[in-house]
């Protein structure tokens, strides 16, 4: 564009086209207006049409595989997202043309209703677990029972968190990272401490390490989601995978016996706690456990992508929640799985559990487990030569669990979790001595939203 | 106000004043509406009132409805299935963070009522003395208000945090301002007094600005002195204004939400009705219902301060 020599020039460059050439009246600009909202309020009833009434096409399915596919993803960081490229160009089928819509991590959580109940991608990102059982029985994903008869290498626990209700599989486990407790050799090494085996050796080292003036356990609180991950590890060494599942699923009492002791034990761990952990981000306690201020921290692995690759994450180990009940043992982790689900009525069905086929191999996790040091992939035939110290120890972990748990909001109904879970384990922060009164205002709760 | 344009002299009053036929033309028009203008005006208040019924009422009463269900936000509108009551027995036996939330909301509407408000009025009344620089301070006390509330939690949290923050540095303490439940509502409604100072500073003053200098020459002749000037002559007459002032408030109380969202989202001591709402209805959790029972208790207390406001109106109108 040339710029305007003159004022006048300029001033009638600020007209737009349409309106010079027509010498336009106060009429005729006020009936357009008026046209246009009409228009406006036209296409967005036409909008909402489209998005209440779900595709026809689900009939047709074609024998070949081809045509254009659509993949729903979350990974809207730079490097995961960088990620998911090259794992769709490793798809590499002629005949399938995938095209990929990415959405905010968080804006995807929170719209899922919304997006399974208008047109979702042919292929999404999800979590196993109660998460993916509930939209399963709402019939709003699609069965991808004859996608598994083709999978190689899932492990038993992994195959079942990807079982719906009724016995099929609705879900493609991707990849999953253990949650555990966290700490650097270094720090170690240099006083002397062991990895506790026994509740007992936990509170012991805890003690040491705060005469030594650290602060034990790094806790943080802000978000409302960490602290479940303490709850589940305390729940799962006092009372058993088992009775994790069947909690979770509002059949056991919250004011039970086996429940207040789940909270009276983290009452007597919580003193060796990071004070003020309600207004802390776990990011901001994962960086105490890196500046070696805090000893230990009960996380998942993505811990890691607080410390810088190399050496610093190097000197970042794990060890298994220590036994409390040695009945129970430490067999049970927690090792929450993100893989992908299919849409209840697929555009290109065909297309989409050929795409969902090659997610599953070993070849396609490799490509993004590379990315993500901080996961691991679940596939056993996975090529673990590329990982690090850290992911390689999470595949022994891993894999040595009898049992594998998810993680509470993904183990239980959404609701319950988000609004009860959340204010009841901050209120036990604050206030820690109330334990019964605190379950009964849980149990009372959870009858109201798993009988609503 | 809406007097004047009425009161101006028109052009058309006096016949054969103008040219004759765009009088005519203009008289036959206020006589009859030709067909395109009664298209016209029906369309300009037909739209406008289904945008209102669409976008307002239709939201509103949905809301009430389907409080009475227990709607998850799944399935067909058929399958819905009403429950009674049982949605606010739940809010208010059955749900801890409910009565902390309506406690918080009331806390806000008594800081900005008591607090806040009277120190935006004050200061108009100051800024309304021609004093020097007043322009300066003007915009420099109004400068919160473009900012939005979730923009203002950003900068409050620079001078809140507990290890980097202004105020702990200066006080020489290590309070969490944001964290801890026993600070952060008032550390919130610091923040939102910050702001909302301004917005009545600047209501007030163009109201003030309003007022007949001749009132208060007279009040200054009967030897009343500034403070008697203010509240025997020029408060009275700001009426209109301040019933504006304090139904904004109001109105400013109920919606606090940005900023205790941008906070913690609105946990921990700082629960708000408004934020409660959100975290029931909105994302996964979808209790639709349950959440829009606590919205429907909203839209009830708002519903009184909105009587209220309407009637004080409507008895003005009666006096004129």
């Amino acid at each position: 564009m040339s710029r305007p020599s003159t004022e006048a020039q300029y001033l009638a460059s600020l007209i737009p086209p349409s309106v010079a050439a027509t010498g336009i009246g106060r009429r005729s600009l006020l009936r357009g207006a008026l046209a246009g909202a009409g228009f406006l309020g036209a296409s967005g009833l036409l909008a909402a049409c489209g998005s209440g009434g779900s595709s026809g096409s689900t009939g047709a399915t074609p024998q070949a595989a081809s045509g254009t596919l659509t993949f729903g993803s979350n990974q809207s960081d730079a490097v995961p997202k960088q990620a998911y490229a090259e794992l769709v160009t490793g798809f590499n089928d002629p005949n399938i043309k995938v095209t990929t819509n990415t959405v905010d991590h968080n804006t995807f959580q929170e719209n899922i209703n919304t997006y399974l109940q208008g047109q979702p991608d042919d292929v999404f990102t999800w979590f196993a677990g109660y998460r993916m059982k509930f939209f399963a029985s709402q019939g709003l994903v699609g069965d991808v029972s004859d996608v598994w008869q083709n999978l190689n290498g899932m492990p038993d626990p992994v195959k079942a968190a990807s079982t719906g209700d009724d016995g099929k599989q609705y879900f493609v486990p991707f990849d999953n990272y253990p949650w555990a407790i966290f700490y650097r050799p270094s720090v170690f090494q240099q006083r002397g401490y062991q990895p506790p085996k026994t509740l007992d050796e936990l509170v012991t080292l805890s003690t040491q390490m705060q005469k030594d003036g650290l602060v034990p356990i790094a806790f943080a609180d802000k978000d409302g989601w960490p602290a479940m991950g303490t709850f589940d590890q305390l729940n799962l060494r006092i009372n058993g995978y088992d009775f994790h599942v069947s909690l979770m699923a509002g059949k056991e009492a919250w004011d039970s016996d086996k429940v207040k002791k789940v909270f009276d034990t983290w009452n007597r761990l919580l003193p060796f706690h990071q004070p003020a952990s309600l207004g802390r981000t776990w990011q901001e306690a994962a960086q105490s456990l890196q500046q070696k201020k805090a000893g230990m921290y009960v996380l998942g692995m993505f811990v890691g992508q607080q410390f810088t690759k190399g050496a610093d994450q190097d000197d970042l180990d794990f060890f298994a929640f220590p036994e409390v009940d040695s009945a129970i043992g430490t067999s049970a982790v927690e090792a929450p799985i993100d893989g992908f689900m299919m849409a209840a009525n697929p555009k290109n069905e065909a297309a989409a559990k050929k795409f969902l086929g090659y997610l599953g191999t070993p070849a396609a996790e490799g490509i993004y487990v590379k990315s993500d040091p901080t996961v691991i992939a679940v596939n056993t035939g996975a090529d673990t030569a590329g990982y690090s110290k850290l992911q390689k120890k999470a595949v022994e972990f891993v894999g040595g669990a009898k049992q594998i748990s998810q993680f509470l909001d993904r183990d239980t109904r959404p609701d319950f979790a988000s609004t009860v879970m959340i204010p009841a384990l901050q209120q036990f922060i604050k206030s820690p001595n109330d334990i019964d009164g605190l379950t009964k205002s849980i149990e009372s709760q959870k009858k109201s939203i798993f009988t609503s | 106000m809406t007097a004047q344009p009425t009161a101006a002299p028109r052009p058309d009053t006096g016949p054969g004043d103008g040219p004759r036929t765009p009088v005519s033309a203009r008289k036959n028009r206020v006589r009859r509406l030709s067909g395109g203008d009664l298209v016209v005006v029906t369309l300009m208040t037909v739209i406008p009132t289904l945008f209102v019924l669409v976008l307002v009422w239709f939201p509103a009463i949905a809301s009430v409805l389907l409080s009475f269900t227990n709607w998850n936000g799944i399935g067909p509108l058929n399958q819905i299935k009403g429950i009674g009551f049982t949605n606010y027995v739940n809010v208010a036996t059955n749900y801890p963070p409910f009565w902390p939330a309506l406690r918080h909301n009331l806390t806000f509407l008594a800081v900005l009522f008591l607090i806040a408000t009277p120190i935006g009025m004050f200061l108009a009344v100051l800024l309304d003395k021609e004093m020097r620089f007043s322009r300066f301070y003007q915009t420099a006390i109004y400068l919160p208000v473009v900012l939005s509330l979730a923009l203002v939690g950003f900068i409050w949290q620079l001078i809140y945090s507990r290890d980097q923050g202004l105020l702990n540095a200066v006080l020489h303490t290590q309070v969490d301002w944001y964290g801890d439940p026993n600070y952060n509502l008032w550390a919130a409604l610091v923040a939102t007094s910050w702001r909302h100072i301004g917005y009545i500073m600047l209501l007030y003053l163009a109201g003030l600005k309003a007022v007949d200098a001749s009132l208060r020459e007279a009040a200054a002749i009967d030897g009343a002195s500034e403070v008697q000037t203010f509240f025997r002559v020029v408060f009275p007459v700001m009426r209109p204004i301040n019933v504006i002032v304090l139904v904004v408030t109001v109105i400013e109380s109920l919606r606090a939400f940005d900023l205790v969202w941008v906070i913690n989202k609105g946990r921990n001591g700082l629960e708000l009705i408004a934020t409660l709402v959100t975290a029931n209805v909105v994302g996964e959790a979808s209790r639709i219902g349950f959440g829009s029972a606590m919205a429907t208790i909203m839209l009830l207390i708002s519903s009184v301060f909105v009587a209220v406001y309407v009637s004080i109106v409507m008895r003005e109108e009666r006096q004129k």
